[in-house]
């Protein structure tokens, strides 16, 4: 297809980069931090450039020659044990439209947090170098189609992140480190199951007309690849299936995170450093969601169907409890966190509507989040910076010392209340639009709008706290945004505008693979409800 | 002029104000008079409005100019067919008339704050901020559907947030905005959730191609009783916006914002969007949905005129009869008489403008007092600020010859009318009560500032007559307060251009069983209406407008003297002790000066209720949720301990899957304290190796 391996660029340029970092002496802490930015830029211009050679037509999600900037190769081929069969393995990554805007989205996120990492002191080489690997890491989960694939660059990402929190975090950050290591890894172990379970329930055929098992994605989602007797195979009439896909969705869940799943996340964002937050809530937490819609929906059709209410119901309690905890705290960093529960939940509701405008509010919803509360996190970090503490309370008034500051800041805000020509209206919008014209989903859904009230009032109620009032003398030599921060906030505030503004680009850039999604899932249905046991 | 020449000229002063926005935040710093664009941009978008009414209304009086894009398109989708979404404006007499009031106010209010808000640190953002209200504003008015509508309506809302904060170093100013947009959410949601209707019924915003629908006969949920539903969630929105019962409490509030804001934003264009957004959607109205407007419009005009009565504060006397007005206008168009709701809007946004910078004026030459008990005898100080005052005054109150008399006669008529058809009397009997109150408590107001011997002697010497560049606005406000620019008969304006030429686009589209039945025209008046596109009432409806007419003028004549009386009786000449009234009715007097305890009780349910659930999930999160897992994480702990041991008698067999479960599980919180986990991952990737001839096996 492509003679330029886009995909296989986008995601080890990083590793690379890393190499390089680490041959660099400790001394050269400049040139380390060029390299990353480098890298990181670099890595913005293939995101764009695989925009400009992307096909808007064409749907993916479930049929290989629909995928685009695919490479696909042998990599692991075991034909040793004849008792065990082949293991077949393949390096296969391709993108489509739910992948597309993720795979943008963490390259520019990954580059502002680059950016954001500039004042890094403490044990510079050590700090890029898994900020690096972390970047390949998130950068293969949105490319791989080879389900094993997928689960190594997974796990892959949690060990930088890990250190990450755990070495460069704030006073317990030990503690928020293993916390979110181990309930990640949790979730690590439901997929890991499922993903050997299906793996032993697909067969492909070779070339030589051999049946060998396969961690194929794609062949996971065609019936006519199923073992009969395998143990999740949908013509096996048991249910482990639906076992399975609530241990898979947990796995997801964790990371997204869903309630009652999310309390690693306020610990683990208040520890860590500002840009490892920003990538944090901007880019891993999308992996859960993301993880659902590429993997559960389309493998398990006919039971996204049966627990669609459900998806819907967690959504909804996301996005009210997320966002009544939000305005329970004190703590800047801690309330971002929570909103970002809350925002999550609208992603929920969305894929549960199950029809085009759901699942594209809740795949724009996936990019919007991600850009706003980058911002968001960006912004207590420049405070965080300033004056070492985030206790919202102690402030007030700091819109006297840093106007240029408290605009960008207000801009953040009211993107994240869903203020119509900021771009988180238009994905909030979308899911609601969607979710609202399901019978089975709209009482919840009406409930769910209650989010837009309460969205208002915590952030509204912050940005008072903060930045209105009185000055508080303590902060009288505040000093307003340098270039380093607006380099940081400029290309964030004009994609959020723009999106809001004119969401045209993104909304093409998915429609195809939405609407090959919603029809794969409705056709699934009659398929599904043919064999035994349904 | 062509149709298409007016669309762009209206483009054009829709985006004006936007870049005037843009320019004068970005340039503020730099360049100091950077405000005149601003100023002079307005200039221009009052040109172009006055153009695009003259042209519309006479030239193009019957055409409806739409101009659409297709925003978003996402084609022929697999469950929900069809999803294309279109923006555009439309230009009717309404929406061209709206463009004038809201350009020439606009353009007023930002000469007068000229010289108002001189001085102040952040005096190009509050220009820009300006700016960004009169776009947002002018989007309201021009959308030709309820998305943009939405989008408009939201982004007013932040202007008004921004520009009530606009001090916001004061709490109470930083306060209000918040109060301000978080009450408008309220009716936001509810407006939404309309929104969330009409689009999955109809499956688009645009007003036309839903009232094209609804003529066929196509109803949400096919019934009625939705359909009245939908137009009752779409009103919402109005009540937050128009500041309605029960949701009026951040108008007040909105008070901290500078005067001239409050006249624009707070007294004549913005709160008024609740109103032309009914006016929008009047044909979706069902006859309960209308009821249910009716009434709350009613209690709307009667609440805040009662509180009206004791406050000392000009601003909150002005705000409070902001409210009741347009408790007015909503009645008015609950009981069918549309284009009064409408004409008193217009009346209303030039006399309580005029209002409000006359209190503006006074207020800057009193040094930002606003407390009507340190004035008095400023009548001689502030000849040109007194007299178009009064004027004003006479206007809200309803004296013939003025332009508030013909349309709150209007309204008044409607509400007669609405009850001798359908025997419900009561919004004509708040409509008159309401008259009285209006006018005793502004005179309350003209006497206590004006007359009299001055309270605060030091003040009183300081005070003087405002430059030019504000009393000419209030020259202007209280020329258009005349009636002589409605009608040429002060006393009916049913002859007058704005009536039969203006406001004449109304139609009802739902069906004839859901509508009031004097809202049914018969088959004359369908003819007549096709050929003028103007109102389409039953003959009864005409008949008892026609008989109720000269009785309602008669009785809001006496309703609005006996009010001036009063006031003099009880200001002027002092005839009754006030003080001694308000300590004998002194519960009363309370409970009005404390505005029905409103604030009170909203903190202690919604307010408190909310913070409260807040607080308790939010310890729920950390100890319930959190333990749990904190909780499991020792007991596995523990019980990896245990297994750790176990493990070292089994003998080989097994070996690998317990070495996997117990290096799985031990290792890691043997571990916690060191963070060793990297060697973890080389585990889980055996492990995947060891699972899958453990898998095979089986």
């Amino acid at each position: 297809m492509h003679s330029v391996p886009y995909l296989s660029l986008i995601t080890f340029l990083p590793i690379l980069g890393m190499i390089i970092v680490l041959a660099l002496p400790k001394s050269q802490s400049k040139a380390i931090k060029y390299v990353t930015l480098l890298v990181t830029g670099i890595q913005v211009v293939i995101a764009a450039l695989i925009m400009a050679n992307y096909n808007y037509s064409l749907g993916g999600v479930f049929e290989e020659s629909s995928f685009q900037f695919v490479e696909k190769f042998k990599w692991i081929y075991i034909d040793g044990f004849s008792w065990l069969g082949k293991i077949k393995i393949d390096y296969f990554v391709g993108i489509d439209g739910i992948s597309a805007p993720l795979l943008l989205l963490t390259a520019i996120v990954t580059f502002i947090a680059t950016i954001s990492s500039w004042k890094i002191d403490k044990q510079l080489k050590g700090y890029f170098a898994l900020f690096l690997l972390l970047d390949t890491g998130m950068m293969g989960v949105f490319v791989a189609l080879d389900f094993f694939l997928f689960y190594i660059f997974w796990e892959l990402m949690l060990l930088p992140m890990y250190f990450l929190i755990g070495i460069w975090g704030g006073p317990r950050r030990e503690y928020a480190a293993i916390k979110f290591f181990l309930y990640t890894l949790l979730g690590s172990i439901f997929i890991l199951l499922v993903m050997i379970g299906l793996y032993f329930s697909t067969q492909e055929t070779l070339a030589d007309g051999t049946r060998v098992f396969t961690f194929n994605m794609l062949s996971m989602m065609n019936v006519d690849n199923s073992v009969a007797s395998g143990i999740l195979s949908p013509l096996n009439p048991n249910n482990l299936r639906f076992i399975a896909y609530i241990a898979l969705f947990a796995g997801f869940a964790i990371k997204i995170p869903m309630f009652p799943f999310h309390t690693w996340l306020p610990d683990a964002h208040v520890e860590a450093p500002t840009p490892i937050s920003v990538i944090l809530a901007g880019v891993l937490l999308k992996m859960g969601t993301y993880g659902i819609l590429r993997i559960s929906f389309p493998i398990f059709p006919e039971i996204t169907e049966q627990l669609a209410w459900y998806i819907a119901l967690f959504g909804m309690i996301n996005i009210i409890y997320g966002a009544l905890c939000a305005m329970a705290q004190r703590d800047f960093k801690k309330m971002i966190a929570y909103s970002s529960v809350s925002h999550m939940g609208y992603v929920l509701l969305g894929m549960a509507s199950l029809n085009t405008m759901g699942i594209s509010g809740a795949v724009l919803q996936m990019f919007n989040h991600g850009t706003i509360t980058a911002m968001l996190f960006l912004i207590v970090g420049v405070l965080y910076d300033r004056t070492h503490t985030r206790d919202m309370d102690a402030f007030g008034g700091v819109a006297v010392k840093m106007p240029v500051y408290t605009g960008v800041v207000t801009v953040a805000f009211f993107a994240a209340i869903g203020l119509p020509s900021l771009s988180g209206f238009i994905s909030e919008a979308f899911v609601f639009l969607g979710a609202f014209a399901v019978d089975l989903i709209r009482v919840l859904t009406i409930i769910s709008t209650a989010g837009i009230l309460l969205g208002a009032a915590y952030m509204l109620w912050a940005l008072q706290r903060v930045y209105l009032g009185k000055l508080n003398e303590k902060w009288a030599d505040l000093k307003d945004l340098d270039g380093r921060e607006y380099a940081m906030f400029i290309p964030l505030i004009l994609i959020i505008i723009f999106i809001g503004v004119y969401p045209s680009p993104m909304l093409n850039l998915m429609n195809s693979s939405v609407n090959t999604m919603v029809k794969f899932i409705a056709d699934a249905q009659t398929i599904y409800n043919s064999f035994a046991g349904f | 002029m062509t149709e298409s020449a007016l669309i762009n000229i209206a483009v054009a002063i829709l985006f004006l104000p936007l870049l005037g926005f843009a320019v004068t935040l970005l340039l503020g710093k730099k360049v100091k008079k950077i405000y005149l664009f601003e100023v002079f941009i307005l200039f221009l978008g009052l040109a172009g409005a006055i153009a695009i009414a003259y042209t519309k209304l006479t030239s193009l009086s019957d055409a409806e100019l739409v101009s659409e894009f297709t925003w978003i398109n996402l084609g022929n989708t697999p469950l929900l067919g069809e999803i294309k979404i279109n923006l555009g404006i439309m230009i009717d007499n309404i929406a061209a008339l709206m463009m004038v009031v809201v350009m020439l106010i606009s353009f007023l209010v930002h000469l007068f704050s000229i010289e108002y808000m001189r001085g102040d640190p952040r005096y190009n953002r509050y220009f820009a901020y300006l700016g960004l209200f009169t776009f947002s504003m002018s989007g309201i008015v021009l959308t030709h559907n309820i998305l943009m509508m939405y989008i408009f309506w939201e982004l007013v809302g932040v202007s008004s947030y921004l520009l009530i904060g606009f001090w916001f170093e004061k709490k109470s100013a930083a306060d209000a905005g918040k109060k301000a947009f978080i009450v408008n959410r309220i009716g936001d949601v509810g407006m939404f959730l309309g929104i969330l209707m009409l689009f999955t019924t109809y499956h688009t915003f645009t007003f036309d191609e839903i009232f094209a629908q609804i003529s066929q006969g196509v109803l949400p949920f096919n019934s009625g009783f939705w359909m009245s539903v939908t137009g009752i969630l779409i009103f919402c929105g109005a009540i937050g916006k128009s500041a309605q019962f029960p949701l009026h409490v951040w108008l007040p509030d909105a008070m901290e914002g500078p005067t001239p804001v409050s006249a624009l934003i707070h007294a004549a264009t913005m709160v008024a969007a609740g109103v032309y957004l009914v006016v929008r959607v009047f044909g979706i109205m069902t006859a309960d949905a209308l009821v249910f407007i009716a009434t709350i419009g009613a209690l709307s005009a009667l609440i805040p005129a009662t509180i009206a009565l004791t406050q000392n504060d000009i601003k909150k006397v002005l705000a409070y009869s902001t409210i009741s007005q347009l408790g007015y206008m909503i009645m008015s168009l609950g009981v069918g008489a549309f284009q009064f709701a409408f004409f008193h809007l217009i009346t209303h946004a030039f006399f309580k403008a005029g209002l409000f910078l006359g209190s503006g004026s006074v207020i800057h030459a009193m040094h930002h007092e606003q407390d009507i008990r340190q004035m008095g005898g400023l009548r001689k100080k502030m000849p040109i600020t007194y007299y178009t005052f009064l004027l004003f005054s006479l206007a809200i109150s309803g004296i013939p010859l003025t332009s508030g008399f013909l349309s709150k006669d209007g309204i008044l008529a409607g509400s007669f009318a609405f009850g001798t058809l359908t025997g419900n009397q009561f919004f004509a009997i708040v409509g008159f009560f309401v008259a009285l109150l209006t006018a005793f408590y502004m005179f309350r107001m003209v006497i206590i500032t004006f007359h009299g011997e001055p309270r605060n002697k030091e003040k009183y010497e300081h005070a003087h007559e405002s430059k030019a560049v504000m009393t000419v606005p209030l020259i202007i406000l209280a020329v258009l307060s005349i009636f002589i620019w409605y009608t040429p008969n002060p006393f009916n304006p049913d002859q007058g251009w704005i009536l039969s030429k203006g406001i004449n686009t109304h139609e009802q589209y739902i069906p004839e069983e859901t509508r009031y039945d004097f809202l049914v025209p018969g088959e004359a008046a369908v003819v007549e209406g096709e050929e003028t596109g103007s109102v389409m009432y039953s003959e009864s409806y005409e008949e008892a407008m026609h008989s109720v007419h000269v009785p309602t003028m008669i009785l809001s004549l006496l309703m609005a003297g006996l009010g001036i009386l009063l006031a003099f009786v009880f200001y002027q000449w002092k005839k009754v002790n006030v003080d001694r009234l308000a300590e004998k009715y002194k519960p009363l007097y309370n409970f009005s000066l404390n505005k029905w305890y409103f604030d009170e009780l909203y903190d202690k349910t919604a307010v408190s209720g909310t913070i409260g659930l807040s607080r308790f999930l939010g310890k729920f999160d950390s100890k319930v949720i959190d333990g749990i897992v904190n909780g499991s994480a020792s007991v596995t702990k523990g019980f990896s301990t245990f297994i750790g041991k176990f493990d070292n008698i089994v003998v080989d067999g097994f070996v690998n899957f317990a070495a996997y479960l117990s290096g799985f599980v031990g290792l890691i919180f043997r571990r916690f304290q060191t963070g060793k986990v990297q060697t973890y991952l080389v585990f889980v990737l055996l492990s995947v190796v060891i699972l899958l001839f453990i898998f095979n096996s089986f």
